[in-house]
């Protein structure tokens, strides 16, 4: 039988199951596929802080959104056209969030009263209408796995696991994707288990050809590649970029890159990158505590590294002291926050933008340090350079702020020559002539004279310092001297960061600013009101503290400012606080990232109603 | 990197390791002492000046680095095992040492301090146990003993101390010594074997606060009850003190017993002899606890030590062989690496 093939431009699939299921292995592997082809996309998965959480029950739903696109996306997409629903529960947690009229891809075999009382289900949802208006293919998935494999060997148990293969060839036939890429995975992964290899390499192909055969499916769908700007593409999520970011930045300063390190989600990720890399001679170190990772990377710095320290918002909370020291002592250190919601233990896995403030102020006494924070996933390599570039030339601390988001999230990113990224320039002080431990450049930075140096052997300390000689200084006038000049000289920085750059309507009358990872969802709603007329554009933060020089003379020009933040308003308090600006906080605080059309609604009304004239 | 050994024309005196500040803590403090005696000390461990770094966290010992004309951070309070330890693991070259009190070591730094015993990072910790808190005036500490009456103790503390020795043979330290700041000549001996010493070296120096806890240690410090009260341990050597030299502890089993060497039948050989490099622990456990036994003497010197590969040694030949093996990291090998596609 052969099947049309209709085009598309646009496509957004949720795979959605137990977190047993491998529902995070099966999106990325139609993710990488997805990259091949030469789509642009955007994912997003969504998984429980539970490793097992108990098998069918809602709060066990692990999901994995990918957007992909013949156009060029910035957001994982709004809501599903299709989703793939593994158990009761996973229909339950996902169906809110489908695109009216969408497809789901159930296994019918978890579909019996068990698993309907595990997800809360009162009734068969399939039957009491929690699925009209929907396209529901219902697919034994169990069952054919099992009859694929039954001659495999394999227990079945074993064979069981095996269905998230099965379901996604299937959709590698649905959206008319390569399976080999996939194959070779296989194969590698499971290099000792030929057995095993050979099952889930059967299972995606009986899922492909299943596509193919079965009357379930009378259309398949094609994306035709995205027009990228040319070059060669690997997909990329935030915390590899960041990682490989922080390497790449270790080789263009000449500095051994030092990471300390306690594990924490979502930053774990990057400890575990940077273990890999250690014939660039990273030295990564597993510390006992968030406190010890922050000291001991500052005592690396001292005696001559690129001292990092990866954590999330709890981690920064106990690390507060030691960054502290590291601004009294100037010596450059990168903390590198992967926000995750709070307070306290909050939500792990999922993701916010409310450690801004902490950030900024969170230290005792007055303790500035620089804040930056990519606004992509890619974007997470560029701001690693900045953030060591910034840290190297001004002897300071420099907060690197990321999110769940953002770090686990993936799009493709055109890799970079790296002949063509310029060097970072770090000079140790050795000559000992006139050498003294705070004594500044033109950048207000003091000297960096490491251990093993002859003639320069000085100490440092917490305790509040002379400026030029660093003795130990009670003197109360120069403490208010050095408290404003530790301020003057991270403010100065503004002259050496990019201006802050304005995308959209020329004329519009409302802008759109925000920062970090919501730039994805801003920029799409502000091209999709715009396609309607609407007079808005949108300015985005990569760089908090200090903020670029024209920030207020890019603020004033509006009639309105709106700040959509996965928070209570922090860079808005921070911007009206700063500039006077009366900018409107908008704000989302459910460890989700924004929708496109939420934002895209909150613009029209502002200035819908009046340019529509309703 | 490494390079410890100095060229033979340089030779240092106690003056080139004695920094311009001026010494801070009160007359008639202990610590002037190991000051002394580490400035002594220090020419003789055949390391170039420079590649010493003095560490410290938060107190009246931690003031220590301030002190010495080598590198140093005074950092923040309890943190400066992991400071130090972030310094030895990038840079091996360099000798590095922590200064620390009781409150600051034990207390809240006990965490880090445990931690870098058990990796065996190559650094020295000192430890000045006053078994008082001086630089926020007379708590009590880890170290102080129950029922001790202080500022926040009114009626006597109820906390049971840490014995900082134990402490140290439990989490794996691979050098861990006892000594006083009232012997230069023992507490002189002491540091430099630990100078010496390849791995995690921690001594406890007995000190005296002579402000908030004046005689903590006078039995083992005066010259009266000084004979009567401190074993003085030597390797292969068997553990006599006394006035007389005629009292020996004896090992019963697990349990330590003090004899009287040519009475009751007892004789020299009933003595326990001392092996500093005992593999087992269990020994070294039971004489770090001596002192705390009624009637018992506090044993000073080298109560165990252990060569075992350094944490700082093992990560940099983990570096240097994957370097042989998998090549120096080439940037372009790096990013251009997983699954990539041309958009032409």
């Amino acid at each position: 039988m052969q099947k049309g093939v209709l085009d598309l431009s646009d496509v957004t699939v949720r795979f959605a199951g137990d977190s047993g299921d491998g529902m995070q292995l099966t999106g990325s592997q139609f993710t990488n596929t997805t990259a091949l082809v030469g789509n642009d996309l955007s994912t997003l998965p969504d998984y429980p802080a539970e490793i097992r959480a108990p098998a069918g029950t809602t709060y066990g739903v692990s999901g994995f959104q990918l957007h992909f696109s013949s156009d060029d996306i910035h957001t994982p997409g709004d809501a599903p056209d299709i989703l793939v629903a593994m158990n009761p529960a996973a229909l339950k947690t996902n169906i809110k969030d489908l695109k009216p009229g969408g497809t789901i891809i159930i296994n019918i075999n978890s579909f019996d009263n068990r698993n309907f009382k595990l997800a809360g289900y009162k009734s068969n949802p399939l039957e009491d209408g929690t699925i009209d208006g929907y396209n529901v293919v219902q697919v034994p998935l169990s069952q054919l796995t099992k009859t694929a494999l039954e001659d495999s060997g394999l227990s079945a148990k074993e064979i069981e696991r095996c269905k998230n293969f099965f379901a996604l060839g299937m959709m590698y036939w649905l959206y008319s994707r390569p399976i080999e890429p996939t194959i070779e995975w296989i194969h590698s992964k499971f290099k000792s288990r030929d057995d095993i290899a050979s099952a889930n390499e059967k299972a995606l192909k009986s899922g492909y050809y299943f596509g193919e055969n079965t009357e379930l499916f009378t259309t398949r769908y094609s994306v035709q590649p995205a027009k990228l700007i040319r070059g060669r593409y690997r997909n990329i999520s935030g915390n590899e970029a960041l990682a490989i970011g922080f390497v790449t930045a270790s080789v263009k300063s000449g500095l051994p890159l030092f990471l300390g390190s306690y594990p924490i989600t979502p930053a774990s990720d990057i400890l575990h990158e940077l273990s890999k890399h250690k014939n660039f001679g990273v030295r990564t170190f597993q510390a006992e505590d968030e406190i010890a990772a922050v000291s001991a990377a500052i005592g690396a710095s001292f005696s001559g590294a690129l001292g990092i320290t990866t954590t999330s918002g709890p981690g920064v909370a106990l690390k507060t002291e030691a960054i502290g020291l590291a601004v009294m002592t100037e010596l450059p250190l990168v903390i590198i926050d992967i926000q995750r919601g709070g307070p306290s233990t909050g939500l792990p896995t999922k993701t916010e933008q409310a450690d801004l403030l902490q950030a900024m102020y969170g230290r005792n006494s007055e303790a500035p340090v620089v804040v930056i924070a990519p606004s992509t996933p890619a974007d997470c390599f560029n701001m690693a350079l900045e953030a060591v570039r910034i840290a190297t030339t001004y002897m300071v601390p420099v907060m690197y702020l990321s999110d769940g988001y953002l770090a686990n999230g993936s799009e493709p990113w055109k890799i970079p020559d790296p002949d063509t990224i310029p060097e970072i320039h770090v000079e140790f002080k050795t000559d000992p002539e006139n050498f003294q431990p705070y004594k500044r450049d033109e950048n207000l930075a003091r000297p960096w004279a490491i251990p093993g140096t002859p003639g320069l052997e000085h100490r440092i300390g917490g305790l509040e310092k002379a400026n030029v000689t660093g003795d130990v200084s009670y003197d109360p006038e120069n403490h208010e001297f050095m408290v404003r000049l530790r301020a003057q000289k991270v403010k100065n920085i503004e002259n050496d960061i990019p201006d802050l750059k304005v995308e959209g309507d020329k004329n519009a009358e409302l802008l759109l600013v925000g920062w970090g990872s919501t730039y994805g969802s801003i920029r799409e709603a502000v091209t999709r009101a715009r396609g309607k007329g609407l007079k808005v554009a949108h300015a985005h933060f990569r760089y908090l503290n200090p903020f670029p020089k024209n920030t207020a003379e890019v603020l004033r020009k509006y009639k309105y400012v709106v700040c959509p933040e996965i928070n209570m308003g922090q860079l808005s308090k921070l911007l009206r606080q700063d500039f006077l600006v009366d900018v409107e906080s908008f704000n989302k605080i459910q460890g989700l990232p924004f929708k496109s059309f939420e934002i895209e609604s909150k613009i029209e009304s502002i200035i819908g109603g009046i340019e529509n004239g309703k | 990197m490494e390079n410890k050994e100095m060229p033979q024309e340089v030779k240092y005196t106690a003056k080139d390791f004695s920094s311009s500040q001026d010494v801070r803590w009160c007359p008639g403090c202990g610590d002037y002492s190991i000051l002394a005696q580490m400035q002594r000390i220090s020419p003789d461990l055949n390391i170039k000046k420079e590649n010493f770094v003095w560490v410290s966290g938060i107190g009246c010992a931690a003031r220590f680095p301030y002190y010495m004309d080598t590198y140093g951070i005074h950092g923040i309070h309890g943190r400066a095992s992991a400071i130090a330890s972030g310094i030895k693991i990038n840079r091996p070259d360099l000798s590095v040492w922590v200064a620390s009190g009781d409150g600051d070591l034990l207390s809240i730094g006990g965490n880090h301090f445990i931690h870098a015993c058990r990796r065996n990072i190559d650094i020295k910790i000192l430890l000045f146990n006053n078994r008082i808190y001086g630089l926020t005036k007379g708590q009590y500490s880890p170290t102080s003993e129950k029922g001790k009456k202080t500022k926040s103790s009114p009626y006597g503390s109820i906390d049971y101390p840490f014995n900082p020795l134990n402490l140290a043979v439990g989490s794996g330290a691979t050098f861990i010594a006892r000594s006083l700041d009232r012997d230069p000549k023992h507490l002189k001996e002491m540091l430099t074997r630990a100078g010496r010493h390849k791995g995690t070296a921690f001594i406890e120096v007995y000190q005296n606060c002579n402000i908030f806890n004046d005689g903590a240690y006078e039995i083992y410090t005066e010259k009266e009850s000084k004979a009567d009260n401190v074993l003085f341990l030597e390797h292969g050597k068997p553990m006599i003190y006394g006035k007389e030299n005629n009292k020996g502890i004896k090992l019963n089993g697990l349990t330590p017993e003090v004899i009287n060497i040519n009475e009751d039948g007892n004789s020299i050989n009933d003595v326990w002899v001392h092996d500093e490099f005992d593999k087992e622990t269990t020994r070294a456990h039971i004489l770090s606890q001596l002192a705390d036994r009624e009637g018992m003497p506090a044993p000073v010197g080298v109560i165990r030590q252990e060569e075992k590969e350094t944490y700082d040694d093992a990560l940099h030949n983990q570096l240097n062989a994957l370097k042989k093996t998998k090549g120096e990291g080439d940037l372009k090998k790096l990013l251009f690496s997983g699954n990539m596609w041309d958009v032409n």
